[in-house]
């Protein structure tokens, strides 16, 4: 298991602070796709902290490949042509601690896989990013086989996956502390 | 109200509050001396651990409640490990159609010069193998030298500077350097305890060649009074892992008659995959380099 290389130590993270918001947003930074284009859903959801009281201060990023399950490697996130899709977006919560996100159902990326979106989250308060994953609520069979989902508690499970909207959108909260504290995760 | 503020975080002072009177209408009760026996505290326990062979603490504690922001946002489950896949084994792409060449400079981007120490801050960003992380978006934002963001929340009664707004990106080179000519930051008081100041800090982000690698810090710089004081610097417990946010004066990269230098190089996460037995042995799949 021992890795022969000798390896840099990282820069630790620090918290993002709660004046981010002139600097990290931009444009269009949550529209992935323009909204309205064919294949183009919303993503949203709510931040929510320990005592269940909403974020006001956090930001959101994701990462994903296309319908089609293709990981995309174009430029472009932070000047949006309104075509290309490069996969990426970044959404600050509002007063009410809602992050929107338009985007397509990420395709899955080998064959029987589950589908998921990645996700980083920083906010006040919170020392270092967290990771974590949104699966799409389709597929049990596929659901069933993903290891990450596999090796969790169906309740801790359960906060991976997103909610399918009768319009088609995708629900997902965030928890950060407390009942229904949404998984994060630990790549090292 | 200043800054790191407890809830309700959002609320705008109003313009006619008189600013001198903030500090004993808001929750700060709680003094430096009763947040540095907290720090302390960790601090020894820290030391212990690390004596009794506990294994070095490099990133900063979620849970560390010396930064009362910090208690009610810190996962209380422990990480839950996971091998990255597909699209967490890359990143977002960012090229020079993203950032102009000019964003580098934050010094250029209003009519006038803006107040204050120009510096410049340079380094390079690099793996945990050490190999330079190029073509990758580094964005970066902070107060101005009086200590004041360019927004709206941040009513801290220090002059705003019409010639500075305290952001900046660039794409970093082939050598994985970045480079900023910018104002160096005031410290800032905040809302954590009475007489709660920041040491001064530029906030950096970076992706890397994995998602994995994204990385928010804040880089700080040489010999800071107020670091053994601050709560979000000691949210690193060990010494040499916060010294990595230090950057170094270099006396190379000051520019005559023009600004003084710091270099600062970041390393993003180190080995990302885990190596199993046999790709050890030689069956590695997919290190492309």
């Amino acid at each position: 298991m021992s890795n022969p290389i000798t390896q840099l130590v990282p820069t630790p993270g620090q918290t993002v602070g709660p004046f981010y918001g002139y600097a990290l947003p931009f444009e269009k930074d949550n529209e992935l796709l323009a909204p309205g284009l064919a294949g183009s859903i919303r993503l949203s959801g709510t931040v929510y902290d320990g005592a269940g009281e909403t974020v006001p201060d956090a930001i959101l990023e994701i990462w994903q490949p296309d319908a089609d399950g293709r990981i995309v490697q174009r430029t472009g996130s932070l000047r949006r042509d309104g075509y290309t899709f490069t996969g990426w977006g970044r959404s600050a919560v509002g007063y009410s601690g809602v992050f929107t996100f338009t985007t397509v159902d990420p395709g899955p990326t080998s064959p029987g896989a589950a589908p998921f979106i990645s996700v980083a989250i920083f906010a006040r308060g919170l020392t270092n990013r967290l990771f974590t994953r949104i699966y799409l609520p389709e597929n049990e069979e596929a659901l069933a086989r993903d290891p990450l989902l596999a090796s969790l508690e169906p309740e801790r499970r359960r906060t991976l996956l997103a909610r399918r909207d009768p319009d088609g959108g995708l629900t997902w909260d965030v928890r950060l502390q407390g009942e229904g504290e949404t998984v994060f995760l630990d790549f090292q | 109200m200043p800054h790191d503020t407890e809830a309700p975080t959002d609320k705008l002072v109003p313009a006619t509050e008189v600013p001198a009177a903030r500090a004993p209408l808001d929750a700060a009760v709680e003094t430096q001396q009763d947040l540095s026996a907290e720090i302390n505290g960790l601090a020894d326990a820290y030391a212990r651990a690390r004596k009794d062979g506990a294994p070095a603490e490099i990133q900063p504690r979620l849970d560390y409640p010396p930064y009362r922001s910090s208690i009610l946002r810190h996962p209380t489950k422990s990480l839950h490990h996971a091998d990255p896949e597909t699209i967490e084994l890359f990143s977002p792409a960012f090229g020079h159609q993203d950032v102009h060449a000019l964003e580098s400079d934050l010094t250029i981007q209003h009519n006038g010069d803006p107040q204050g120490e120009r510096i410049i801050v340079a380094g390079k960003v690099l793996d945990g193998d050490g190999r330079p992380v190029a073509g990758q978006l580094v964005e970066i934002w902070q107060a101005n030298a009086s200590g004041r963001y360019m927004h709206k929340r941040d009513q801290h009664p220090a002059p705003l500077d019409p010639n500075f707004t305290g952001i900046g990106r660039c794409i970093t080179g082939p050598d994985g350097s970045y480079r900023f000519t910018t104002i160096k930051p005031g410290a800032y008081p905040w809302k954590n305890h009475l007489n709660a100041w920041r040491p001064a800090h530029i906030h950096f982000s970076l992706f890397g060649t994995e998602f994995t690698q994204r990385i928010i810090t804040q880089m700080y710089f040489p010999g800071d009074q107020l670091f053994p004081l601050d709560p979000i610097y000691q949210t690193i417990v060990d010494q040499d892992a916060r010294d990595r946010l230090v950057a170094n004066y270099d006396h190379d990269l000051t520019g005559p008659e023009w600004a003084l230098g710091y270099n600062w190089d970041i390393v993003l996460t180190g080995p990302k995959r885990t190596w199993t037995e046999n790709e050890a042995l030689g069956t590695a799949g997919d290190d492309s380099e």
